[in-house]
């Protein structure tokens, strides 16, 4: 188990791969990768038990990306959790690469294809439904986007996943509060979101979801209720560690220019700093 | 030909057998194990049928994660649903992501016939051949059913068969061999060969039989696996009669017809050919053996398309 402090420098870093990563690449989802990471370091480095030679037991707990589009991220926890090489990161959106622009199994350590939204939550009802039939104790996590939330395929497995008490499953929203056209109460409204996962039968709790303290706090206490699905609404900023990335639209799929990235670097690097001598 | 049962009788018959000896197999249902035949499943294993309610998009995705984790999944809801509304879930959850989901369209084709365009699925096929890693089974009797469920079970990669819920007349002999992707002969015949699929081989054996008494040898093929499709069956269908009509429960595009002329028209191998099945125009209602006359699809209307190929092929 990682202390937090590992944890919040594994964050600095990872912000600074992913980056570089879409630098190279030309091609990512800057704002949602950003706003996401600090829930999958904690996942990838405290939650789930899972390692590159575990990945085939039928005992591991399994983690679905139902927000895809944010595979930058995924790619760079698990390099770091040593999936696979870190220097395969560089071939991000290559020809013939298979870290292609969303997860797929073809990537060590990823457990389904992913990319269209609303797919994730119904996939991990399954794992987890399958978890309860065999008497087998992992847990299964899925994490959404918040405009993702849209897809009425979302809430006919939230359904489905309370009808079966499946407190065996944990579906994490990054509500970072921005979709592609803009803020998610002006595009399509959730809120009020704790209510409707309450509604459906889930156990709900919020969390700051840029915070990995408060995170591991909260993971530690699953299930929350049991005989009930889990239900984590991260408070995300999309773009969160970069200023000029933060909360602005045009970032959700932006590349950095060279200059853009160093600026961005100089910033992490010196929040890192302020971090450590605090 | 000897009066059969319904397929759907001898899937469901077939899965509790199969169920019986092993744990790991599941019935995934979306409030359809009464039209799915499976409440006799539902009463014997009740741990291994998974109601997930009117929600097809959804039963879809969580047999792919059950697949995932070891299970053996039988998807089972009305074809026109499985494959309309839960399309992008075959698409992604079960073929792209490789989990082997056997996915089963019951009520096919035309078996709701006088419910309307909605029951129909007419579009499965075509649609489905355009889906990467997905074989397509379509059953013509009792023996193609209990051995097509009997071989998938053991399939390692994604399936979808569907099939009706009309009583059947058995176009196989005790001793055939079935085999995924292999045509299956039911007649042999020399001066134009029928290439039909699921309910339509009966009437194409029937007419051939008709067509016998004419002097008329028709060849029967059985053709249950329409992809991988048995190229070979098809080009030595061509070689061998000069003349083919395909039959099927689908659209006339896009499905096994449209593969077979492919298929030869790559290989560049001539032969005179008629695809039968339903045409572009709002559909006739009615119940599937009035549809079937309808399009020609009985053994007086196939009979019929014969004679006018018979007479093109000179």
């Amino acid at each position: 188990m990682a202390t937090d402090q590992v944890l919040r420098s594994k964050s600095v870093e990872y912000r600074k791969t992913i980056l570089r990563v879409i630098k190279q690449a030309r091609a990512g989802h800057t704002g949602g990768d950003l706003s996401a990471i600090d829930i999958l370091n904690v996942l990838y480095n405290h939650v789930l038990n899972v390692t590159p030679q575990t990945f085939g037991d039928p005992n591991r707990d399994r983690f679905v990306q139902s927000k895809g589009h944010c595979v930058e991220a995924l790619y760079t926890v698990l390099a770091d959790r040593g999936f696979f090489p870190a220097a395969d990161l560089d071939t991000l959106c290559h020809y013939q690469s298979p870290y292609i622009g969303h997860p797929t199994r073809g990537v060590p350590g990823i457990e389904h294809n992913t990319g269209s939204l609303g797919h994730g939550l119904a996939v991990a009802v399954g794992m987890a439904l399958a978890g309860r039939l065999d008497g087998r104790a992992y847990r299964v996590y899925t994490l959404m986007g918040d405009g993702e939330l849209g897809e009425g395929s979302v809430w006919e497995a939230a359904m489905a996943a309370s009808h079966y008490h499946l407190d065996n499953l944990t579906a994490i929203v990054d509500r970072n509060g921005l979709q592609i056209t803009g803020p998610t109460e002006k595009v399509n409204p959730l809120e009020p979101l704790a209510d409707k996962f309450r509604a459906f039968g889930f156990a709900v709790r919020e969390v700051d979801g840029n915070d990995t303290a408060a995170l591991v706090a909260l993971f530690e206490q699953l299930p929350f209720e049991p005989g009930k699905p889990n239900a984590v609404i991260a408070n995300t900023v999309k773009g969160k560690g970069v200023s000029f990335i933060e909360n602005a639209r045009a970032w959700h799929h932006r590349v950095p220019s060279d200059e853009e990235y160093d600026s961005a670097i100089r910033e992490l690097d010196l929040a890192c700093e302020l971090d450590e001598g605090r | 030909m000897q009066p059969g049962r319904a397929n759907l009788d001898v899937f469901a018959e077939t899965l509790l057998e199969l169920a019986r000896q092993d744990r790991d197999l599941l019935a995934v249902t979306s409030d359809s194990r009464g039209s799915g035949k499976l409440t006799a499943f539902g009463d014997a294993l009740p741990g291994q049928i998974i109601e997930l309610g009117i929600a097809e998009q959804n039963v879809v995705s969580v047999a792919a994660g059950l697949a995932s984790a070891g299970k053996k999944v039988f998807a089972v809801s009305p074809a026109c649903f499985l494959t309309a509304r839960s399309f992008e879930q075959v698409k992604t959850d079960v073929a792209y992501s490789d989990h082997p989901v056997r996915l089963v369209g019951i009520s096919a084709g035309v078996s709701y016939g006088a419910l309307g365009a909605t029951h129909h699925s007419l579009h499965d096929l075509a649609a489905l051949r355009a889906v990467n890693n997905l074989t397509l089974i379509v059953p013509a009797d009792n023996f193609e059913t209990r051995e097509a469920i009997r071989a998938v079970y053991q399939s390692a990669h994604p399936v979808y068969l569907r099939f009706g819920k009309a009583a059947l007349q058995h176009v196989h002999q005790p001793g055939d061999a079935f085999q995924i992707g292999k045509a299956a002969l039911v007649r042999a015949g020399g001066d134009l060969t029928f290439i039909a699929c699921g309910e339509t081989v009966a009437p194409a054996l029937a007419a051939a039989e008709k067509l016998a008494g004419e002097g008329l040898d028709c060849r029967v093929l059985s053709m249950h696996t329409i992809r991988p499709l048995d190229e070979e069956a098809v080009l030595r269908a061509a070689r061998e009669t000069g003349a083919i009509i395909t039959v099927e429960e689908h659209s006339v595009a896009g499905g096994l017809g449209e593969a077979c002329a492919a298929s030869l028209l790559q290989a560049r191998v001539w032969a005179a050919f008629k695809i039968v099945g339903f045409p572009d125009e709002h559909m006739v209602h009615g119940s599937q053996a009035e549809i079937f006359r309808h399009y020609g699809i009985s053994s007086q209307g196939l009979a019929e398309t014969a004679r006018q190929l018979a007479a093109q092929k000179a």
